[in-house]
């Protein structure tokens, strides 16, 4: 299954250092081949006791995760940049028999992370299932190869064993990514997984017992908490970290403008010089409506009903750049990131459209420097 | 300690640790001292028999203040879990003699108010007083020592270190008692300090010096009378000056010619919460609840805390079960693990709360935060304790305002240009948003302006008890109710509660409250959806900034506030004016009238103080308030009545011309139009509008008007007319008598035949020419009223017509 998602590649931008350029024949290694240096110095490192199968000590996941520098000298790269204390709650939560939820609106990271975590904790992390609405329980327990099934009736042999499955078996960490878009008897078969750690296998009799080193990270985009919620059943079995947007505006307007450079360059739109200050104004709208608080702290406002993540930034300020390259001058100006914004904040056209209007008029038009922004969407806002 | 059996018994102590109060009472179990010297001022002494009395309930504070200015006060509270506080019970209950060794107060309060000693009191890690200016560049010795270990937290070292280790060092496990040497850590902690001391010498707690000696001496006098059989309860940091071996003589001089001040001590009853507090009186303790939980809980702290978490969680609604709070237990034990600290923390545990029992959202968490970690603990005082230094407050003010308590109902009405009125009126208002009662405003006597007020006075026993609560606020009137408001204003949810507060803060005085309060009401405006909320908060904001002008208080905040709701209501008004049923749009009616005349009153950008139609771009608010208007009388969606109105308050601000008037007029009545709901619009047009009954003149001076409304109610379909009927009759019935009969003539004579300019066919009662004669006479007053002597005729005329 596919693990290269949107969200996987938003993802990675926000987590901060892309690591070793890929090489060889894959387009995108998996984490443990990209990184099996620092993985291999952590082990030689790492004299902290450490839980069955895992192969490292829970300290040496986090500072793989958050980065450092080893006694030899070793550097490892951060990962993930973020609080610490989430990425610590994340490791021992795994530790312990409980499984992990990570919660995040798109955009934060939230499988770059799960990848990471199984690769340092089991060395793996191809044991994925990609939670789709048409996920069948068979991508979750065991599914059959029908041919032997017919040549010679049920038997182990037949079996196709999941991803999950496999972990059980083999001590490892699977991984379950969109748990919410499962749909929900799907869903709950992970109950039985969770809880009692066996996998029953009715029709032969028999059952897989899930061996010491096994857990589970599960994924979850925290706006379709409606699509598919988890019953409280399942919800008990997990225990539930959020994943923060960018903590700071100059962080955000990195991966902002990274990102849009790289985008840029593949759709071969001309570099735009100046259009870091344009970013700025965007990464500042974004976060001043999300936040519901202007950066000085001194004002309160609404926040609209859209998400608002870095994601959504980065691909207004793309089409700015579109704009700018084939209608403008080829200089981002704030006409054309404008309408973008509008876009983005005014999803529910009634509620969503006062929330607009009064940062216009509040914030917006009192702030110095924004004149001409403020034109612009005045413009596109009536 | 090494000379324990030689010389007092030294116990260094974290104020307000839990821990050290637990070692503090192992040690004085063992060590069983005859007498027990505690860091606190002497004058509190008389007091220390209070302590055991059985309504005397911690948190309490020992407070000494300036007898002639009790805004000059300083606190010393102790908690249950104060290392102080436990000594003192401690030696009350074993009949040890108990002392304050501490500088005393008269001295410390004298040095606050005298400029050679504004170097402060020194707080850092030794507590005990209260002092604003204490964050200077000193050193903080338990930061000294979580840095050479390695910790970049010092409170978070101590724990580790210090108040974790009664609970024994096994994570989770039962707390090790009496397996170690109760008095091993306190020898401990004095070494670390003795060497901190030689490296730092006094750390820049100048006055330290000074307080060291008069323990010295102190301690010396206590061993006279008792013989070795002392302990001294203290701040660790002072531990090494004690034990230093200094002559009596050297001390006395260091203590010679302080100033002095009289002073008045008393227990009052203090709170977790401002325990928690870091400026001001508070003691900067972040967790008292916790702290409180680790003093009080007999076992295994944290299953115990976490089942405390889970029941509070329980009471919000919120589903937690029993393996809930197995696995936050779990989760804490190993996230401590990993972290390499003894035991699980308030970080772990509130890491793991969040993990197991709240989806991972601070959301759940924040409902119970303050009761958990803050705590809602209130303390008691028995009445035998001296007054508050508010009560003195309060009774000096009744003398100097010739204000006496009296039983008996009284009226007061007070002329607030005079001085002693106003103070008057504003002590009043102050006691009233400390909840002491003694005066309610009554209803003035009518046509009396806004700067007379009339209360009504009678003071209940009762009332006593309640100055004696608010004594938790602060020392003086002023302060206290400064405090209150403050209070108020950040705990306060609804928009209309914080407006009112900002009028009561303005009637008070309280100008240094009014910023909070006007950062909280910008921030409830901002949060809050409901226009019809915001359009009832802002006449009272209007009306504030009226009362300022009388009060000369300064509005500026204020009135920047008013026009950012103003601002609020103008983006808001439109879509929130749409989809109303009958009801709703009557209310919304009372509400455009009431910001309109409340936006007229509000400051101009330029011309402040004028209010009116102030400036004409679309800069100013009055001009933003015109384009809503303008938005809603042209939109469809919007109620008749609303659109009428809007037209009708453009029209009168001269903002809409008349013939535009007319079209909007026309439109609204044109045959397309349902009838009710055109009658609607005609009551929102020239129907009265809140204290302006005579909304009919404008039938009566514009006949183009009067011919459409004439036009259209004699278009109206007989089926209809019975529905239109009452409309009509409630919006002109309500004119006077002469418009009625006037617009009854008007209509009789048919329309005008001269097309739509004015009626050129006399109004009755005037002419139709100008009587020049008759106008003339009026010119010499008018000059005398302009005071233009010199000014031509014809300019007057211009002006007059």
């Amino acid at each position: 299954m596919p693990a290269t998602t949107e969200a996987t590649e938003a993802a990675e931008e926000t987590a901060g250092a892309p690591g070793a350029a890929p090489v060889g024949e894959a387009l995108r290694p998996h984490a443990e081949d990209a990184f099996a240096d620092e993985l291999k110095a952590l082990a030689a490192a790492d004299d902290r006791p450490r839980p069955a199968c895992w192969r490292l000590s829970p300290w040496a996941v986090a500072t793989y995760l958050l980065g450092g520098t080893l006694p030899d000298g070793t550097v490892i790269t951060p990962k993930y940049v973020g609080p610490r204390r989430i990425v610590e709650v994340a490791v021992t939560t795994l530790a312990t028999d409980r499984a992990l939820l990570l919660l995040g609106v798109p955009g934060t990271a939230k499988t770059w992370v799960s990848e990471h975590l199984a690769a340092a904790v089991s060395g793996d992390s191809t044991l994925l299932v990609q939670g789709t609405a048409g996920t069948p329980e068979e991508a979750i327990r065991y599914g059959w190869n029908y041919a032997q099934l017919l040549a010679h009736g049920p038997s182990r042999d037949a079996l196709v064993p999941s991803p999950v499955m496999r972990a059980m078996s083999d001590g490892m960490t699977a991984r379950v990514e969109e748990l919410t878009r499962i749909p929900a008897d799907v869903q709950d078969s992970l109950i039985t997984i969770l809880s009692e750690k066996t996998l029953p296998i009715p029709e032969l009799g028999q059952e897989v017992q899930a061996v010491r080193g096994f857990n589970l990270i599960a994924t979850a985009n925290d706006r379709d908490r409606g699509v598919n919620d988890l019953s409280s059943a399942l919800r008990r079995r997990f225990n539930t970290v959020v994943l923060p947007l960018p903590a700071t505006p100059d962080a955000e307007v990195e991966i902002v403008s990274r990102r849009v450079d790289q985008t840029g360059r593949s759709l071969d739109l001309p570099a735009a010089p100046e259009a870091i200050d344009e970013i700025r104004r965007v990464v500042t709208v974004f976060r001043e409506l999300r936040d519901g608080v202007t950066t000085d702290g001194r004002t309160r406002l609404k926040s609209p009903s859209g998400t608002l993540s870095t994601a959504e930034a980065i691909s207004v300020v793309t089409n700015g750049l579109a704009l700018a390259a084939h209608f403008g001058d080829g200089v981002l100006r704030p006409g054309d990131v404008a309408a973008g914004i509008l876009g983005a904040v005014v999803r529910d056209p009634a509620a969503d459209r006062v929330v607009w209007q009064e940062y216009l008029e509040t914030v917006v038009r009192e702030r110095d420097g924004w004149k001409d922004f403020y034109r612009a969407c005045r413009e596109v806002s009536v | 300690m090494t000379d324990g059996a030689t010389g007092p018994l030294l116990l260094g102590v974290r104020h307000h640790g839990p821990g050290s109060a637990r070692a503090v009472r192992a040690a004085l179990d063992a060590a069983a001292p005859a007498a027990v010297l505690i860091e606190g001022p002497p004058e509190g002494d008389a007091l220390l028999p209070l302590a055991a009395d059985e309504r005397m309930r911690p948190p309490v504070a020992l407070l000494a203040h300036a007898v002639d200015d009790p805004g000059r006060a300083s606190f010393w509270p102790m908690a249950e879990f104060s290392p102080e506080w436990v000594a003192v019970r401690w030696a009350l209950d074993h009949g040890a003699a108990v002392r304050f060794i501490d500088l005393p107060a008269t001295h410390t309060l004298a040095m606050a108010g005298d400029p050679t000693w504004t170097d402060g009191e020194g707080e850092g890690a030794d507590g005990g007083e209260a002092d604003e200016r204490r964050h200077g560049l000193r050193v903080d010795p338990i930061a000294v020592l979580a840095g050479t270990a390695g910790y970049d937290d010092p409170e978070r070292w101590w724990e580790d270190v210090v108040e974790h280790r009664g609970t024994g060092a096994a994570p989770n496990g039962p707390p090790a008692t009496g397996t170690h040497d109760p008095l091993a850590v306190f020898a401990q902690l004095a070494d670390a300090m003795a060497a901190l001391r030689e490296t730092y010498g006094h750390g820049g707690h100048e006055r330290d010096l000074v307080r060291e000696a008069h323990m010295r001496l102190q301690i010396r006098a206590a061993r006279k009378t008792h013989g070795d059989g002392i302990a001294v309860v203290c701040g660790a940091w002072h531990v090494p000056a004690l034990t230093t071996r200094t002559t009596v003589t050297a001390d006395r001089a260091l203590l010679k010619g302080l100033p002095k001040v009289k002073t008045g001590i008393t227990w009052v009853p203090w709170t977790h919460r401002r325990l928690a507090r870091h400026s001001g009186y508070g003691a900067g303790i972040d967790s008292p609840g916790w702290y409180g939980h680790l003093f009080g809980a007999p076992d295994r702290p944290v299953e115990r805390w976490l089942t405390k978490v889970a029941g509070l969680l329980r009471d919000e609604g919120r589903i937690v079960s029993s393996a809930h709070v197995i696995e936050a237990v779990r989760l804490a034990g190993t996230l401590a693990a990993m972290r390499g600290r003894p035991l699980a923390g308030l970080t772990e545990t509130i890491d793991a709360v969040r993990a197991v029992m709240c989806d991972g959202s601070d959301v759940p968490l924040d409902l119970i935060r303050d009761r958990l970690i803050i705590g809602d603990a209130l303390g008691e005082v028995p009445d035998t304790a001296p007054a508050v230094p508010l009560q003195r407050d309060l009774t000096r003010l009744q003398r100097t305002l010739r204000l006496r308590p009296e039983a008996m109902e009284r009226d007061l009405d007070l002329d607030l240009r005079k001085q002693t009125d106003a103070a008057r009126s504003l002590l009043l208002h102050r006691l009233r948003l400390l909840g002491v009662g003694w005066g309610e405003p009554a209803a003035g006597r009518p046509g009396t302006g806004t700067f007379r007020e009339s209360w009504r006075l009678r003071w209940e026993p009762e009332l006593h008890v309640r100055v004696a609560e608010a004594g938790v606020w602060g020392t003086t009137v002023l302060a206290a109710a400064t405090a209150r408001a403050e209070s108020d204003a950040t705990s306060a949810t609804a928009l209309a509660d914080v407006t009112s507060l900002a009028e009561r803060c303005l009637l008070a005085g309280l100008s240094d409250a009014l910023p909070v309060v006007m950062r909280a009401l910008a921030d409830r405006a901002a949060l809050d959806a409901d226009v019809g909320h915001l359009a009832q908060a802002l006449p009272a904001l209007a009306r504030s900034l009226r009362y300022g002008d009388v009060r000369s208080t300064d509005t500026a905040a204020l009135g920047g506030v008013a026009t950012g709701l103003a601002l609020r209501i103008c983006v808001g008004l439109p879509p929130a004016c749409t989809g109303l049923d009958a009801d709703g749009a009557a209310e919304m009616r009372g509400h455009l009238d009431a910001v309109h005349s409340a936006i007229r009153l509000l400051p101009g950008p330029a011309d402040a103080g004028t209010g009116g139609a102030a400036g004409s771009g679309p800069q100013d608010v009055a001009g933003r308030w015109a384009d809503a208007l303008g938005r809603l009388a042209g939109r469809d969606t919007v109620p008749g009545v609303l659109r009428g109105r809007a037209a009708r308050l453009l029209l009168d601000d001269g903002r809409l011309a008349e013939d535009e008037a007319a079209r909007l007029m026309g439109l609204a009545l044109s045959p397309g139009t349902p009838p009710a709901e055109a009658a609607a619009w005609i009551e929102g047009f020239v129907g009265g509008g809140g204290d302006d009954p005579g909304g009919g003149m404008l039938l009566v001076h514009d006949e183009r008007l009067l011919g459409l409304v004439d036009a259209w109610l004699t278009g109206v379909p007989a089926e209809a007319f019975t529905d239109v009927l009452p409309l009509l009759r409630r919006t002109f019935s309500a004119y006077e008598p002469g418009v009625r009969r006037t617009l009854g003539e008007l209509v009789r004579r048919g329309p005008a035949v001269d097309g739509p300019a004015r009626a050129e066919a006399p109004v009755p009662g005037f002419a139709a020419e100008l009587d020049a004669s008759r106008a003339d006479a009026v010119l010499p007053l008018l000059r005398l009223l302009l005071g233009t002597e010199d000014t031509d005729d014809d300019e007057l005329l211009g002006a007059g017509t």
